[in-house]
């Protein structure tokens, strides 16, 4: 049944209305434009009156323009092809590549029976100290990474993508700058990580509801991916693009807003999109890792609040670096015990001490004397800032934590790091000359 | 009654407007059928001869012209043996079966019988001729650890049933008809273990309701103490993210002194569920010495399930309450989060273009919240046994601040207040409940003297440290310095709980009493040092030995003897002790 209808009832802002029977709830359609063609889905039906929300938006669209129901909702191929490859919002090669349309599979499928759900099992290296040590990244994990404007959230996740050991990469940009485009395509071809990601990208040009579909795109892929065993890392960015072209949405079709212009359903659509992130028992994972860029640095504003209540905690990533302290990954005690018996004295012992480092900052800004303990306190501050801190250090976790010890046994006296006595026999640094 | 049939004129998002034909009642279920499957929803708008469902499922492929049926009941459970253990959706869907029949995913339309088809073991109770009304106990069937019984159900006729056949003491299949009634008119019922009631609908089946004036013993001080709640009591937990709530809500439905637990996780994170789905049956209740799983019911519709039955998911929970509380038993039900489930009355609202109130909520926002809380409620049932509903909710405000509607709607009716601080839980200090903001109007284990007085030494020392943040240690005077590190050692001993040691992560009331009473001595006590630098060691040091004591084996000789160093510690530097405090020893 691809019958056309030929006359638009009406348009406002992206949704358009036909006249026609028959069609179903989220069914594609194809408008055609002056030989243009973009894809539309079904949102609204009231008797014969169909509502669509086009895609590449209702500009230009002309009220004699054709309509063709496709049966079908909004669906993306799954194959080995796509590894390697870069696709928009809707599916369609961004770059030169063929366009796949074998094997298509339903976005926005149905939620993982929690009963089905397993404890989550095993870290994801990273190579970065501040994820690795510090908290920890869990496979089927979902974790944002809180941010700012400005802030280099971007480079970080293409180094994630390139470092992090995991199969497969799927990247959603989602509002991107151009540039940013082709920086992350720049970064992971030269990397060589290319031939492992898929991306499907949308920038601050195109138009807005492909924006929408881009979360659901990758991670329709990604899921399906992991229930073929493969352990997937989802990097999406930025989630509060996301967001605001939802709330776009909402209010051109007159819904009711909620808080500071976004939709009741907020929080519901941001947690169906992050509860993909699951371990399928007997095959391979999906973990989300999310840039949620927070406005005016307000944790408070509803894309940052909506979200910190759907994730297993956050990365603040503040002055180019991951903050210690407000960061926090839920899961990372089940996965910390397993890696070196260390890793967890080690991870507490060091952010005590560098509270007090800033705590001792804090006292030299103030103009205080400065004692022997805050000496040490700030020679230590200084060395973690840059050996572990910085952004740019890619060392294996046990690289990263013999490199804490040392950077201990630089500053301090055993007995003043308060670590237990027995992990201090085994692993402080022997010094040459001792 | 012939069943009301329909037609689809309408979606918009998961609200399908239908035509139908002859009558159809508010609240009744309802199926659309979109090709081989079924969709359930609930009538929740009638206007002429269109009503509006919510429908509780993804509402993608439906059309205009699909066939509807109403189903000419109102959304209901099953009641009756074999609901402890499941692991229910928000409409009573048993997860588990579920997954055994459509793998890793929920599938759309798949509706399975919520109680086990399993055989009981009937012991009758009442004898042909009786009269019965509609809750009294006509047989009963052991239920793992409690008694199950089996009451003629609650939605009949409430007048006198006389039994006209009853089977004898034997093993029968849930579903196996046992009894058979009949009213003075002569109509028969066949009865057997089971029987539904509509989710909406309080269950009243009893002789009066009484004040809650029995502690429920969460094991946790700062609750039991400070901020005591009671059996029959309703609690609420609010929050901003990360601040614990459930955690807190974790430990309370491990240890908390009651019969039967129903966990509803209303909208929130599945890994959290997953935690409680993998770790109950391994734990072991220390009162019955079996697995915790066996008193307890969850009722799961995370965030990613749909929207529609994370709205039912709190009364399917509430009503499950009600229905052991019928049998004498004392049921507590936590509910993570209110605030979820208020959301998803606000998107149906949206949908139904009603005209919103604060920040889009509805407008009966208050009233249903105030409904929901009022379903807890200790009961003395008809034959005098007592039974109890205690509601616990947490609620998650945006941003972190209270001062929004759904926290402001659930303070008005809830008797005991635990607000989770982000400063406490950012300092590590956890249950995370704010002891000076917070309230409760139950009575707590310990004499509420003795805890006002410690309470004003905590809103005393807050006030010094609000102060030295300003004039600095140096301008502080000796015995207000005193003051607030004795704030401080109460925080450090008494409020804050690891939940992870295996002392420390319950404290059995007794334990609470006798360790209040010592910390309550040191309170009282008028120190005899000379310095801050003295006060501060000195508490340092005292401090360390009460943290100590946490972590040690009641009444072992570590036990003992800790507190003996205590005891010296502090005596040694006794100049006297508080009269006020003196007469409260």
């Amino acid at each position: 049944m691809q019958k056309v209808y030929s006359r638009i009832e009406s348009i406002v802002g992206n949704v358009i209305t036909v006249r026609a029977l028959g069609v179903r709830n989220s069914e594609l359609a194809i408008v055609t434009s002056e030989g243009e063609q973009s894809y539309a889905s079904v949102i609204k039906l009231d008797e014969d009156l169909v509502s669509l929300q086009v895609f590449s938006g209702a500009q230009g669209i002309s009220t004699g323009d054709q309509v063709r129901f496709l049966g079908v909702p909004m669906r993306v191929s799954y194959t080995d092809n796509l590894l390697g490859r870069v696709f928009d919002g809707t599916g369609n090669p961004r770059d030169n590549g063929p366009s796949l349309s074998d094997n298509m599979i339903d976005i926005g499928g149905p939620a993982v029976n929690p009963a089905k759900r397993i404890i989550p099992r095993n870290m994801i290296r990273t190579g970065i100290p501040m994820i690795d040590v510090f908290n920890t990244l869990v496979e089927s994990q979902k974790l944002p990474i809180f941010s700012v404007s400005g802030e280099p959230y971007n480079p970080l996740l293409a180094r994630i993508a390139m470092q992090a050991e995991v199969d497969l990469i799927v990247l959603g940009g989602m509002g991107l700058k151009y540039d940013d485009y082709l920086f992350f395509k720049d970064t992971l071809e030269n990397g060589g990580a290319m031939s492992r990601t898929i991306m499907f990208i949308h920038t601050a040009s195109d138009p807005t509801v492909e924006c929408m579909l881009v979360p659901d795109m990758a991670l329709a892929v990604a899921e399906r991916f992991a229930q073929d065993g493969k352990k997937v890392l989802v990097l999406l960015t930025d989630m509060t693009n996301f967001a605001d072209s939802m709330k776009e949405m909402a209010i051109t079709m007159d819904q009711v807003p909620s808080n500071r212009g976004y939709p009741g359903d907020l929080y519901s659509s941001l947690a169906s999109r992050y509860e993909k992130a699951v371990d399928f028992e007997g095959a391979g994972s999906v973990t989300i890792l999310a840039v949620t860029t927070m406005p005016g640095d307000d944790v408070t504003h509803p894309v940052p609040d909506n979200t910190g209540y759907i994730t297993e905690g956050q990365y603040y990533l503040k002055g180019g670096r991951i903050e210690p302290f407000g960061s926090l990954s839920r899961l990372k005690q089940q996965v910390n015990k397993d890696t070196r018996d260390d890793h967890r004295a080690l991870m507490d012992g060091m952010i005590k001490l560098y509270a007090s480092y800033k705590e001792s900052l804090e006292k030299k800004s103030m103009g205080f004397n400065m004692t022997d303990w805050d000496e040490k306190l700030l020679k230590y501050g200084r060395l973690f800032e840059s050996k572990l801190m910085d952004l740019s250090v890619n060392i294996p976790l046990e690289g990263a934590l013999d490199l804490g010890w040392e950077i201990l046994s630089d500053c301090f006296e055993p007995n003043e790091t308060g670590l237990k006595s027995d992990l201090i026999l085994s692993r402080w640094p022997k010094k040459l000359n001792d | 009654m012939a069943n009301t049939s329909g037609r689809v004129v309408g979606v918009n998002g998961n609200m399908v407007t239908v035509e139908f034909d002859s009558a159809i009642a508010k609240n009744e279920v309802g199926y659309i059928h979109v090709g081989d499957d079924r969709l359930k929803g609930e009538v929740i708008r009638i206007n002429g001869n269109t009503a509006s469902l919510q429908v509780f499922e993804m509402t993608g492929g439906i059309r205009v012209g699909d066939a509807a049926e109403f189903s000419g009941e109102m959304l209901s459970v099953a009641l009756g043996p074999g609901l402890l253990q499941q692991i229910y959706d928000g409409l009573q869907n048993p997860l588990p079966e579920l997954a055994k029949q459509c793998g890793f995913f929920l599938q759309r339309g798949v509706y399975l019988d919520a109680i086990p088809n399993k055989e009981w073991e009937f012991t009758p109770l009442a004898k042909v001729g009786d009269q019965l009304r509609p809750g009294d106990t006509f047989g009963t069937v052991p239920e793992g650890l409690f008694t199950h019984q089996i009451m003629i159900p609650f939605n009949l006729a409430d007048t006198p049933w006389k039994v006209v056949t009853i089977k004898g003491k034997g093993t029968y299949g849930v579903r196996d008809i046992i009894c058979t009634v009949e009213d003075a008119k002569g109509n028969k019922k066949d009865l057997s273990m089971i029987f539904t009631w509509p989710v909406k609908k309080a269950i009243k089946l009893y002789e009066e309701r009484l004040r809650p004036d029995e502690t429920l013993v969460t094991k946790i001080r700062i609750i039991d103490t400070f901020l005591p709640v009671a059996k029959g009591g309703t609690y609420c937990t609010p929050g901003p993210f990360g601040a614990g709530k459930t955690v807190l809500q974790h430990m309370t439905s491990r240890n908390a002194d009651v019969d039967i637990v129903i966990i509803a996780a209303c909208g929130e994170r599945a890994g959290e569920v997953v935690e409680v789905l993998k770790e109950f049956p391994e734990l072991v209740d220390p009162k019955t010495g079996r697995s915790l799983m066996e008193r307890t019911i969850i009722i799961c519709n995370t965030s990613s399930m749909p929207v529609a039955s994370r709205e039912a998911s709190v009364y399917t929970a509430v009503t499950l309450a009600e229905y052991y509380r019928q049998m004498g038993l004392s049921v507590l039900l936590l509910a993570d989060s209110t605030s979820r489930w208020a959301q998803a009355m606000r998107e149906m609202s949206g949908r139904l273009e009603e005209i919103p109130g604060e920040e889009a909520f509805p407008a009966y926002l208050e009233s249903r919240i105030a409904e929901f809380y009022e379903r807890a409620g200790k009961v003395r049932l008809r034959d005098g046994r007592i039974g109890s509903v205690t509601i616990g909710g947490t609620v998650s405000p945006a941003g972190g601040n209270f001062e929004e509607p759904v926290t402001q709607a659930t303070l008005k009716v809830v008797g005991a207040f635990h607000g989770l601080s982000r400063e406490r839980s950012d300092a590590r200090k956890y249950p995370a409940i704010d002891p000076l903001n917070s309230w409760s109007k139950y009575e707590g284990i310990i004499k509420q003297e003795n805890v006002e007085y410690a309470r004003n030494i905590l809103r005393r020392g807050s006030e010094v440290n609000q102060m030295m943040k300003v004039v600095g240690e140096e301008g502080t005077s000796v015995s207000d310095y005193i003051t607030y590190q004795k704030s401080e050692l109460i925080d450090a001993f008494y409020l804050q709980q690891n939940s992870f040691d295996p002392v420390d992560a319950s404290v059995p009331p007794e334990r609470q009493k006798h360790t209040f009473e010592v910390l309550f001595k040191v309170l009282a006590t008028d120190f005899d040092l000379e310095d801050k630098k003295h006060v501060r060691s000195f508490f340092n040091t005292l401090r360390q030995k009460f943290l100590d004591w946490n972590n040690v084996e009641t009444k072992s000789e570590r036990f003992t003897q800790i507190e003996g160093e205590i005891r010296a510690l502090y005596q040694g530097k006794q100049r006297g002790v508080d009269p006020d405090a003196e007469q409260l020893i």
